[in-house]
């Protein structure tokens, strides 16, 4: 490895500052690394920045009303932190934001602003919704050094262009954000979950798609391969299709009951105690099981469900493995970290309709190969004329999602 | 009377070879031109202000809607999508020289996918039409606002339409996989598909709610859910605005999350007993309807969770409904309440702010106060669980004082909401009627910021003007 000549890195100390800097750099041109704690830095393409900035020093929950279902707080909070403070209260972040920590090979930890960057979301995303869903509202640096709100505080708001879900998603190409407001939750007084083993991948969708079709509010719909299942110490050497309810506990039980009727033409389905059920479904969200090697690459893909099984197949055959959730529409796949596999990988999920990310994979290839679908032509120019209307000097995150962009 | 631009003379002037030119595209019949056959475009749910527009568009098709929108952008045009013209907000008033295109020719559902769970509709097919293709299923399409008989998917993209049961299925934004739309320039773009949360950026999210400000769109893709197996509601009636507010947070903090929470003041409990008969206790001041889903067994449970929370708070009276025909006797008084207020007003405004839902209290009292001071009278509906308030302000349209009066009163009430962290609109959308107010919820950097976004799209702004953005000098 060739050590990179180090970049200098700039933590502002609050949002004024960091607009300053942000001016600064728009007036000299000078691109910039945009991140939390950099815990995504092996996401996507390789940022060509000279300089990296970061929203580390803005740390802290400015306001937390558990009544209210709200709560918002510095872009550099650490993620934990904040669950801690949902846990007092009985609360947590409805899209359930994996921990890819292991994943992406980081220990870096995760900031706040950096999980709605990302919009990353887990298992629950299918039953209530994506990261971006429960943006209320964000302050933002844009590349002006402007600062620019969208949103607010409360639930329902249509007042505007709903510039938080431009920005929740956009990986840091379009603006810094400096302070989210989400909707919380209630967190589930019990979870449940009733697992049947040994179905292939289409048998075990199959079984996802009844489950997700019964009118028993199931909250996880998962398939893993028997190498998958065999790292989870619960679940033992079989395939396992797994289907989650997440309530009170009366409901729990009897909806779990109802589902093994629903499936009962799948198999024979065993249940899972809260416990155990917690376990299994943390390591589904933070897709412990895939365990990629250092020179392989990780893809997130995102199809139609029931087209899941011949997604799976296709890049299969070309030497990689994955798991299945959200009832079969996403995939998360680990393989070599070749053109040659990636190419699979960018056909399969064209012919079949979906969407792919490089979430992570050797310099030179994240390099080399879109990391997402490049954009119809007409789009793309939508695309470059959305991030000029933000970042008119193109300083942030240059060249992150998409060449030359 | 609310300010539009400056007719464009050369648009005027060139009428005749506008319309001949939609109807190369169109045909005759897909046209309207004439002045008596264009009244009915003249206005939309804000039936305040009336326009009419130089012509009506009927696209039948997404290529026709694609070849309308390419002539009209040549020729410098403004558009005004329309869809079942049930704006309250203004987001279909025409324009002098501008074109309405309307999607009601659109109507078709295309595809219903159980196993994927997703619908494909073009724009013109109503609410409630999606869920009724497949109720019979047991599926149904989420988001259900009030005009949900009418108004139609495309419009309720345009608007990120909410409803009563958003604190548990979200609005109009949370339940999209898909769009097809059209740019001003003719160009047909797949958003999305039938996948969820692609990478790059969220152009579903930042067209849901745009107001046609960014392009039209002709096809929808939404997410479908399966029903529970049963709901049922409950009624719970106070003696105070205050201590409804204090009920319905010791529920959200118990960890219930009902599937509609609905507070419902005085005046608004009044008039909608005397219109549906469902039995509102007429000495309460505040009422709760809420509603859970499940079983029976897992609605009784619930029911009686929250039946004794309630009780905690000294109620007038408490009932859970037994059956589903009382369950939907408690919910016509509810859904029925612009129409109950309709009976006891010649005129009235729906406003619809949100707060953040701790100030209820305070709201309700300064608008009490602000009633007094503009002599007129006020009924409130309230989206507990997620903040949405629609103050109901009686008026006389015919009495010009009373309508000025009635718009002061709206927009302070609005202010208010701003004023206390929430925002101008819930789910009505800003239209023309809120567009002179946004400056009270933005700076003008921001708003620059968002007029910059919509230039991304509609460089020449031809694209419902006039509406979301105050007016600039020209």
């Amino acid at each position: 490895m060739i050590a990179m000549a180090e970049r200098s890195d700039i933590a502002a100390a609050d949002e004024a500052e960091l607009a300053v800097l942000v001016a600064q750099a728009a007036t000299d041109r000078r691109p910039l690394l945009v991140q939390g704690f950099g815990s995504k830095s092996g996401m996507l393409r390789p940022v060509q920045a000279d300089a990296t900035i970061s929203t580390r020093r803005l740390s802290g929950v400015t306001l937390y009303s558990p009544r209210e279902l709200v709560i918002s707080a510095l872009a550099g909070t650490p993620l934990d932190e904040i669950e801690a403070v949902l846990r007092q209260s009985g609360q947590q972040l409805t899209a359930e934001p994996p921990d890819l920590s292991g994943l992406l090979g980081s220990d870096a930890g995760q900031s706040w602003g950096g999980m709605v960057a990302g919009n990353l979301s887990g298992p629950r995303r299918i039953a209530w919704g994506a990261t971006r869903d429960h943006v209320m509202g964000i302050r933002v640096i844009n590349g002006r050094g402007e600062v620019i709100r969208s949103g607010g505080r409360v639930l329902k708001n249509v007042t505007g262009l709903d510039l938080c879900k431009l920005l929740a998603g956009s990986q840091g190409t379009l603006g810094i954000m400096t302070e989210i407001t989400l909707k919380v939750l209630p967190a589930p007084a019990t979870t449940g979950a009733i697992i049947i083993r040994g179905l292939d991948a289409n048998q075990g969708v199959s079984a996802l798609s009844a489950a997700l079709g019964s009118p028993f509010g199931v909250s996880g719909a998962a398939f893993l391969p028997s190498w998958a299942a065999e790292t989870i110490p619960a679940l033992g050497s079989q395939s396992v299709t797994i289907i989650r309810i997440e309530d009170f506990p009366h409901s729990v039980a009897y909806r779990l009951d109802q589902l093994s009727g629903v499936l009962a033409r799948f198999g024979r389905a065993e249940t899972l105690d809260d416990l155990t059920s917690r376990a299994v479904w943390k390591a589904i969200r933070d897709v412990t099981p895939l365990r990629p090697g250092a020179s392989e690459a990780v893809w997130h893909l995102s199809t139609r469900p029931s087209h899941g099984p011949q997604l799976l197949a296709l890049i299969e055959a070309a030497g990689a493995r994955g798991i299945m959730d959200w009832g079969g529409g996403r995939i998360w796949a680990a393989g070599p970290g070749t053109e040659a596999v990636h190419g699979t990988v960018m056909r399969a999920v064209r012919d079949l309709g979906g969407h792919f990310t490089l979430m992570r994979a050797p310099d030179s290839l994240r390099t080399a190969v879109p990391v997402v679908p490049e954009e119809a032509p007409a789009l793309a120019a939508l695309t470059r004329r959305v991030k000029a209307a933000m970042d008119p000097a193109g300083i942030f995150n240059p060249g992150r999602l998409y060449a030359g962009l | 009377m609310i300010r539009l631009p400056e007719p464009k003379a050369a648009t005027l002037a060139k009428r005749d070879a506008i319309i001949a030119g939609l109807r190369r595209i169109l045909r005759d019949s897909g046209v309207i031109a004439e002045a008596a056959r264009l009244k009915p475009y003249e206005m939309d749910g804000l039936t305040a202000f009336r326009q009419p527009p130089l012509a009506v568009a009927l696209p039948e098709t997404t290529e026709q809607l694609a070849a309308v929108l390419r002539f009209l952008n040549q020729e410098g045009v403004r558009v005004i999508p329309r869809g079942a013209g049930t704006s309250l907000s203004g987001g279909a008033l025409p324009l002098a020289d501008g074109v309405v295109i309307g999607m009601m020719r659109m109507n078709r559902i295309l595809e219903i996918d159980y196993d994927d769970r997703f619908a494909v509709v073009q724009a013109g097919v109503t609410n409630l039409g999606i869920t009724a293709a497949m109720q019979s299923d047991g599926f149904f399409y989420a988001p259900d606002p009030s005009s949900q008989l009418a108004c139609m998917i495309g419009g309720n993209v345009a608007m990120n339409s909410g409803g009563a049961h958003c604190l548990k299925y979200g609005v109009t934004a949370n339940n999209l996989l898909g769009l097809k739309i059209v740019t001003i320039e003719g160009e047909i773009l797949d958003i999305g598909g039938m996948h969820l949360d692609a990478a790059g950026y969220d152009w579903l999210g930042l067209l849901t709610g745009s107001e046609g400000q960014l392009a039209m769109v002709s096809e929808v893709t939404v997410r479908i859910l399966r029903a529970a197996e049963g709901q049922r509601a409950m009624l719970a009636a106070f003696r105070s605005n205050e201590i409804a507010g204090a009920c319905v947070d010791r529920i959200i903090g118990s960890g219930i999350i009902p599937v509609a929470l609905e507070f419902m003041d005085r005046p608004a409990i009044h008039a909608c007993e005397d219109f549906a008969h469902a039995g509102y206790p007429l000495d309460a001041e505040a009422l709760l309807i809420i509603e859970v889903e499940g079983s029976v067994a897992e609605q009784d449970e619930l029911l009686g969770r929250i039946r004794a929370m309630c009780d905690e708070f000294d109620p007038i009276s408490c009932r859970v409904s037994q059956s589903a025909e009382e369950s939907a006797a408690i919910w016509k008084g509810r859904k029925g309440a612009f129409g109950a207020v309709g009976r006891i007003s010649p005129d009235y405004l729906c406003m619809d702010g949100t707060i953040p839902t701790g100030q209820l209290p305070l709201v309700l009292r300064r608008i009490g106060e602000m009633s007094d001071h503009y002599r007129l009278k006020v009924a409130n509906i309230f989206h507990a669980g997620d903040g949405n308030l629609h103050p109901l302000i009686m008026f006389d349209a015919n009495d010009a004082d009373s309508f000025h009066r009635a718009e002061a009163f709206g927009a302070d009430i609005l202010c208010l909401c701003v004023e206390v962290g929430g925002c101008l609109t819930g789910e009505h959308g800003v239209g023309v009627e809120k567009r002179d107010l946004m400056h009270r919820q933005f700076t003008e950097i921001e708003l620059d910021q968002q007029r910059a976004i919509k230039s991304a799209f509609d460089p020449d702004w031809l694209l419902n003007p006039a509406k979301v953005f105050p007016l600039v000098a020209a």
